[in-house]
């Protein structure tokens, strides 16, 4: 292994946000304090208590989903997609790394990025309501693994994006709508029987399920459900980029 | 002994269809300067890029020292620094941080006091603490080679490094190149300045068109391909040139004032003495002789124009 070679990409990443770690840090801040103040405050005051839980409480883990996935995403495809467009990957290229310590670097980079920023959501999530972590090692479980799962979507994102639009445009159409409508904000139980079963269709309800059981132990689907979807949506992601490497997909002609 | 760098049979057709190496086939011994010359297109790039691992063979095989680059990739990459043709910096980091994450890329522990004394060699040790942006096109050019030297590599590929360089700088960078040479580097360098090959290689190679015309000792280069003319400043301007030398390759000026008569180096007999006997028996006096040497840059002009 060329723990060197990886070091070195991971720390490059690692100062790229450093210097914009305000914009980094302080914009999900932000937003994630007016999710609270619009839904938590102003709806959670007319529904008083999800499955026992109080409103403001029951959207932390899914506030913190949807910041974990947009940002690991993004900062992932960004990080790749980069070097491509100003043609500083010749060197990544031509160094004596392999396809899956320059994954490793990326990926462990862009996840490392949005699991500061989910401790940072939840601690700024624990000043409108009390938490309370039922099984905190169970939710570093899912905050580490989803980080990294779809962190890992993003590189694939980034090597496959032939432009910028490309690149902005699958956090913002896909992963967002799915967050959404994922049980981010509402339990599948309040939706009506035909859009239960529509909205199983959607990986990331696994997610915020999952995660939101190892805060209060409640979820719309059974635990080793959720774990078991992020371990298929681990191995496609994994299996995707094993072929873009292989066939030198969009990084060499 | 062994060639360091053995490439046989390479070739390599793009996505598109364009085929820009058609079975290259080239040696390349420790120690040497090798300057590759070609018009803009002929494969020199691609040719460089398949070695260091950038671009994919269609086919045929490289090996670096004994090793095949593709199989045994970590082996050889780690014995190559490249020099891009293309300025391709990052722009916010500072220079000292670019040679060290090259460095570690390579997979070597840090060493400050190599990155400084790269850093100084290319005169770029007072700008170590600026961004790379704030550099101008000249040093940006010495941060990639700042960049291919933090390994310590042993082979240095630089994709015309003196583009856009200033003429001392070039000077200064000639003299780096010599510098490493002599510390057991080889160096394969692609240029548009022929006086630079003649200056810097032990050998050239002339690709075009994705074929390698002609590889050769630059001298011998010279010597074979290269033609002699002797030039007679006449006393008594010619109207038509005499029956008598019909049997010479001889031109006449327009003025008829000079006649040159061009011979091969090559050959046992140059036909001077006959030339000027000749002469001398015709009556024909000359008030002064030159001899004129092609450069190396009329032999690649003729031997591109010859592959077209
Ligand atoms: N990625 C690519 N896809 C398709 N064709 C390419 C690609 N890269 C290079 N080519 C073509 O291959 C040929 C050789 O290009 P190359 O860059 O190797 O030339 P070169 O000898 O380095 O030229 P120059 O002196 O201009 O740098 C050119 O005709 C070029 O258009
Ligand atoms: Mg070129």
């Amino acid at each position: 292994m060329n723990f060197y070679g990886m070091w070195a990409i991971y720390r490059f990443e690692m100062a790229r946000w450093a210097r914009t770690l305000f914009q980094s840090l302080v914009s999900p801040v932000i937003s994630t304090t007016l999710y609270f103040v619009v839904f938590g405050a102003a709806i959670g005051s007319r529904i008083a208590h999800v499955e026992g839980v109080s409103y403001g409480a029951f959207l932390v883990p899914g506030l913190l989903m949807l910041s974990l996935l947009t940002q690991s995403v993004t900062n992932a495809a960004f990080g790749i997609y980069f070097p491509r467009f100003v043609g500083t990957i010749y060197e990544i290229l031509s160094a004596p790394v392999s396809y899956l310590e320059v994954v490793l670097a990326y990926v462990g980079a862009a996840a490392t990025k949005s699991i500061v920023l989910g401790l940072i959501i939840l601690a700024t999530a624990s000043v409108f309501v009390p938490l309370k972590i039922a099984h905190p090692l169970a939710m570093a479980f899912f905050l580490v693994l989803t980080a990294f799962t779809f962190s890992l979507l993003g590189f694939i994102i980034g090597i496959w994006a032939d432009n910028f639009e490309k690149l902005q445009i699958v956090p913002l159409l896909v992963i967002t709508p799915l967050v959404f409508l994922g049980g981010s904000f509402y339990s599948v139980d309040m939706l009506p029987p035909f859009w239960q079963k529509v909205t199983l269709l959607n990986p990331v309800l696994y997610l915020i399920s999952g995660f939101r059981w190892s805060f209060y132990e409640i979820s719309d689907v059974p635990v080793g459900v959720s774990i078991a979807m992020i371990g298929v949506f681990l191995s496609v992601c994994l299996a995707i980029v094993w072929w873009m490497f292989r066939t030198g997909y969009r990084l060499k002609s | 002994m062994a060639p360091l760098i053995e490439i046989k049979n390479l070739a390599k057709t793009y996505g598109n269809g364009f085929t820009a190496l058609k079975g290259v086939d080239l040696t390349i011994d420790k120690g040497e300067i090798l300057a590759l010359l070609g018009p803009n297109g002929a494969g020199k790039t691609t040719l460089i890029s398949i070695v260091c691992g950038i671009v994919n063979a269609t086919s045929g095989s490289v090996s670096v020292a004994g090793h095949d680059i593709v199989r045994d990739y970590r082996r050889t990459r780690g014995m190559i620094g490249l020099v891009p043709q293309e300025l391709t910096t990052d722009a916010f980091e500072t220079v000292w941080a670019t040679a060290s994450f090259s460095r570690g890329l390579f997979g070597l522990a840090p060493n400050p006091a190599h990155i400084e004394k790269v850093l100084k060699t290319l005169s770029l040790w007072d700008k170590k603490d600026s961004r790379i942006m704030t550099l101008s096109g000249g040093m940006k050019r010495r941060v990639l080679i700042a960049k291919a030297l933090a390994h310590e590599p042993q082979i240095l590929f630089l994709d015309e490094p003196t583009a856009g360089v200033d003429v001392s700088l070039r000077k200064d960078m000639w003299n780096t190149v010599r510098e490493l040479r002599e510390s057991g580097v080889t160096v394969i360098l692609t240029t548009h300045y022929i006086e630079e090959a003649e200056e810097m290689a032990d050998r050239v190679g002339v690709i075009n068109n994705g074929e390698i015309i002609v590889v050769e000792e630059k001298a011998e280069l010279m010597r074979k391909l290269g033609k002699k003319e002797v030039v007679l400043t006449l006393n008594k301007p010619l109207k038509s040139l005499p029956k008598a030398l019909a049997g010479f390759d001889l031109t006449l000026t327009e003025d008829g004032s000079k006649l040159a008569y061009a011979y091969a180096t090559t050959g046992k007999r140059t036909g001077i003495t006959r030339l000027l006997d000749t002469l001398a028996a015709q009556n024909i006096t000359f008030s002064d002789l030159d001899t004129v040497q092609s450069s190396l840059e009329d032999i690649f002009v003729s031997l591109v124009e010859d592959g077209r």
